[in-house]
């Protein structure tokens, strides 16, 4: 077992700092997009509505997006004023236009994201080991996996609507793995030390990031969906910054798609987990604590995959289903950690 | 199941055709007739929803209560200090959640309406497999994914020639084609490919019943116990050899193969280089000598945390260890009445361990002792022993001691690691003159009145043992990774159909058109169909943007 290396562990530490911090100036940009486009938006909206009757509106709206294409059919476009409800492409594919606030926003997650990087990789080489061994080292390399699969996302797809949100949470993982969970480099205790750890660990901090990207832009539909239904109804736009979403439905869309690996994912930690488990405890399941909320969690995207399939359940509901799973989620990792009696007491507090 | 309710269940309601019945304003449903409903309703996705969502529900309670299979003694404890809600929780099953009537109530429920959905679809995929491509639709424009192409007239391509190169190109990207009409005015072809999506489908979900099945069988079948052995001595596979034993409901003793395990040595290993974590164990090892049977040779084997033993169809899983200090008590007449290491049961991570030692041997009286073991003995402020580190640094005994009739006679079943010491006399004790026994180790102590001695001899390290055989272990992980397979399949492949229809116009022109409809979620149809278009393109020597006049693409009329 190689010794620890107690002062690289601290410039970890300082890493996960500096990356907080980048992390709060790509916050702060990719807010400041929003609201500054949505304040485009409605200049020319007001200016479309001087000049009534020419069909301004479209042009104008296209000229904002360049050559993208108008957003899909339901999108419920046209209030009384004639503004559009969407200009974001439904496909979420990059247009000509240029927002200089999100490219600095990308970039300033970009150099975040290094940071981050360093600091996760030094945790892992002052231990000796993987960087997940204990909830401190879990949430600093989920939230490292969260920005890096925002990227990777990025490289295909305009998600920077959802930067706020995505940029939010992964201060959140960082503040309060600093704060609640900090853990200082240490060895691991022999339940811990298998191969399995790479395995299984790995696959659920993954799952779980992808999961993160999914509960983002599943709210983001719930706030789409009811803004195109007050739309319909001829109310007025009350989170003008959201017309830089795309509709809802496509939301719902691209969410399933990342659902289905997360679920994929979610099922290999199961099972990796239940093998491991044989190995350490001597049984695949038990229905220990951690295990439970595994299973209830799976159970949860299961039952969010087959809600997209059953009618009456798409949309809305089965949204709300992928918000019930990733808050699950969430409370496997922080309350039943914690505070429940199980095999899986590793929280190193 | 995915997709089911995209479309309508087949055969179950004969639509339209019952309308013109005479009888139908009376719906007399016999009790087959309920039935059928009740089964119907039952294998609906919409209740295969609801069961697995209250699937999720159910589990929660098992975490938020103890459990009895996996803490017996927790629940014990807990119905102890909640004595007024306690029982009515236990009445509803709250501490055996996971074999509970509701919880099984629901699973099954669930696999039921699975297997009654598997299995028409199952026959469905069956029928499909061996039945052409669905007819072509009369408007081929209607379709989400459309496009057309003209090949010129200076290439002298027919209707039925550009056909046949449509079949082909579909053909060659796996497509199962039927053709229609060829030699008519405006031949057409219906074809489709993913039929794996589906298998992949029904195999994940088969799979799943064959993991409940399996876990079903290590229940019936299977066999687990516990056995603590202190360094130097042997477990030997019989009934009798473990310390704690459940057996499968079907489980019989001639299933025990007769191997043995002598624990030769245990060392443990703990961090003194971090801070935080000081002391906290890092290296549990256990050597072992090992004979599969009684005749067979010995082997030299090591087991771990996390790296079990297989011998005789069994794993061995190092679960715990403590300390077993060495004992020798004298009894008032001056014999040996026992002599031997005692497991003492560790509370905490610095080894502070319980002890008890009865001796029912000892004349004239019987004897026990209570108290702890503390592997660093310290003294705090007040004056009370406590362990400051988990290696042995000054190993020490704390003591108190009784004598009379330990019970052991009765031939009810006593808790080794438990002294009821209700119809003893207390001998040493903090309260008492004689005060209590501290030992070091190569210590004796006389115990008041002639009552005999105690000598702390010296130390050894024991470990607890699972011996657990699961014959349904090995086919519950392959159906679960047949199901994962099964999973991805029926995630990311494709039910597409595709149809094409050509026809040669007055000036010698070849007009065709195209279209594609998936079944189920698929976002890679726009790629398919773009990808079906430039394959006719190339064939046909035609250029022109890839996306054509597809209608889910973007034209901008702006």
């Amino acid at each position: 077992m190689p010794g620890l290396n107690f002062e690289l562990g601290s410039y970890s530490e300082l890493f996960m700092l500096l990356a907080a911090g980048t992390y709060t100036v790509a916050f702060i940009a990719f807010a400041w997009d929003l609201a500054k486009s949505s304040a485009t938006l409605r200049a020319i909206d007001e200016r479309a509505a001087r000049q009534q009757g020419k069909a301004t509106v479209t042009v104008a709206a296209k000229q904002l997006v360049g050559a993208g294409a108008p957003a899909a059919p339901s999108s419920g476009t046209g209030s009384a004023s004639g503004t559009t409800a969407v200009t974001a492409d439904s496909s979420m594919r990059y247009s000509g236009e240029r927002r200089a606030p999100a490219r600095v926003a990308v970039a300033l997650t970009i150099l975040a994201a290094l940071i981050h990087g360093a600091g996760v990789i030094s945790r892992g080489f002052a231990a000796g080991r993987v960087p997940w061994g204990n909830m401190y080292e879990f949430l600093t390399t989920g939230a490292w996996l969260v920005a890096v699969v925002f990227l990777l996302v990025l490289l295909r797809r305009d998600l920077r609507f959802v930067g706020t949100f995505v940029m939010a949470l992964v201060i959140i993982m960082l503040v309060a793995a600093s704060v609640a969970f900090w853990t200082p480099v240490g060895h691991l205790v022999p339940a811990l030390q298998s191969y399995w750890l790479v395995i299984h660990v790995s696959i659920a901090v993954l799952s779980s990031a992808l999961f993160t990207l999914t509960f983002s832009m599943s709210v983001l539909q719930l706030l789409q969906s009811r803004r195109e239904g007050q739309l319909a109804l001829g109310r007025d736009d009350k989170l003008m910054f959201m017309r830089l979403v795309p509709d809802a439905l496509s939301l719902e869309n691209f969410s399933y798609r990342i659902n289905t690996i997360a679920f994929v994912g979610w099922t290999f930690t199961l099972m990796f987990g239940a093998i491991w488990a044989e190995k350490a405890w001597g049984r695949f399941w038990g229905w220990d604590t951690k295990e439970v909320w595994t299973f209830v969690i799976w159970v949860v995207y299961a039952g969010y995959l087959h809600a997209r399939a059953t009618r009456g359940w798409t949309g809305t509901r089965a949204a709300w289903l992928s918000i019930v799973g990733y808050l699950c989620v969430v409370f496997n990792f922080t309350i039943v950690n914690q505070y429940f009696n199980g095999l899986h007491s590793y929280s190193g507090l | 199941m995915t997709e089911t309710v995209k479309k309508p269940k087949r055969g179950r309601k004969p639509e339209g055709a019952s309308s013109s019945r005479q009888d139908v304003a009376v719906p007399a449903l016999g009790p087959i007739g309920m039935l059928r409903w009740a089964w119907t309703q039952l294998t609906s996705m919409r209740t295969a929803l609801l069961l697995l969502l209250l699937l999720a529900v159910a589990a929660v309670p098992g975490s938020l209560f103890p459990q009895r299979p996996a803490n017996p003694a927790v629940v014990t404890q807990y119905l102890k200090d909640h004595a007024d809600y306690g029982p009515w929780l236990d009445k509803l099953q709250l501490f055996d959640v996971y074999s509970s009537y509701w919880f099984s109530a629901i699973y099954l429920l669930l696999f039921i309406s699975l297997i009654g959905c598997i299995i028409p679809r199952a026959r469905a995929h069956w029928k499909a497999l061996r039945t052409a491509p669905p007819r072509t639709p009369r408007r081929i424009s209607r379709l989400p994914q459309y496009g057309t192409l003209v090949i010129p007239a200076a290439q002298g391509a027919t209707a039925s020639s550009a056909l046949a190169d449509a079949a082909a190109v579909l053909k060659g990207r796996r497509y199962r084609v039927d053709t229609r009409d060829t030699d008519g005015e405006r031949p057409h072809l219906g074809a489709e490919v993913g039929y794996v999506r589906e298998i992949g489908n029904l195999v994940f979900h088969t799979s799943l019943v064959g993991v409940l099945v399996s876990v079903a069988i290590g229940g019936l079948f299977g066999y687990s116990g516990q056995r603590t052995l202190v360094e130097g001595e042997t477990f030997v596979n019989t009934l009798v050899g473990y310390d704690q034993f459940s057996p499968g409901t079907d489980f019989q003793s001639a299933w025990l193969s007769p191997y043995s395990v002598q624990l030769d040595k245990f060392d443990v290993r703990y961090d003194r280089e971090s801070v935080k974590q000081f002391g906290q164990p890092i290296d549990f090892n256990a050597s072992v000598t090992t004979k599969d049977s009684p005749d067979a040779p010995a082997q030299k084997q090591t087991l771990k945390v996390n790296d079990p033993l297989e011998i005789g169809g069994t794993g061995l899983y190092l679960v715990g260890n403590g300390y077993a200090p060495v004992i020798t008590v004298r009894d008032g007449k001056g014999n040996v009445a026992l002599q031997g290491p005692v497991p003492a049961i560790p509370t905490d991570a610095v080894y502070t361990s319980t002890m008890v030692i009865k001796v029912p041997d000892a004349q004239p009286d019987q004897l026990g002792f209570v108290g702890f073991f503390l592997p660093a003995a310290q003294l705090n402020d007040a004056g009370i022993a406590y362990s400051a580190d988990p290696d042995p640094l000054k190993p020490q005994l704390n003591l108190n001691s009784y004598y009379g009739d330990l019970g052991l006679n009765s031939g009810s079943p006593q808790n080794v690691y438990n002294l009821d010491v209700k119809n003893l006399k207390q001998l040493n004790g903090r309260d008492l003159p004689a005060k209590g026994i501290v030992l070091d180790a190569g210590q004796t102590y006389k115990l008041p009145d002639g009552k005999g001695s105690i000598t702390f001899d010296g130390l050894k390290r024991f470990i607890a043992i699972d011996i657990r055989h699961n014959p349904g272990q090995v086919p519950a992980l392959i159906f679960a990774l047949v199901a994962v397979g099964g999973l991805v399949i029926s995630l990311y492949t494709g039910r597409r159909r595709a149809w094409v229809r050509t026809g040669t116009a007055e000036d010698g022109r070849v007009m065709v058109e195209y279209g594609l409809l998936a079944r189920g979620e698929d976002h890679g149809l726009a790629r398919e169909t773009a990808r079906i278009r430039k394959a006719l393109q190339e064939r046909w020597g035609l250029d022109g943007p890839a996306g054509g006049s597809t209608a889910g693409t973007p034209a901008d009329n702006g």
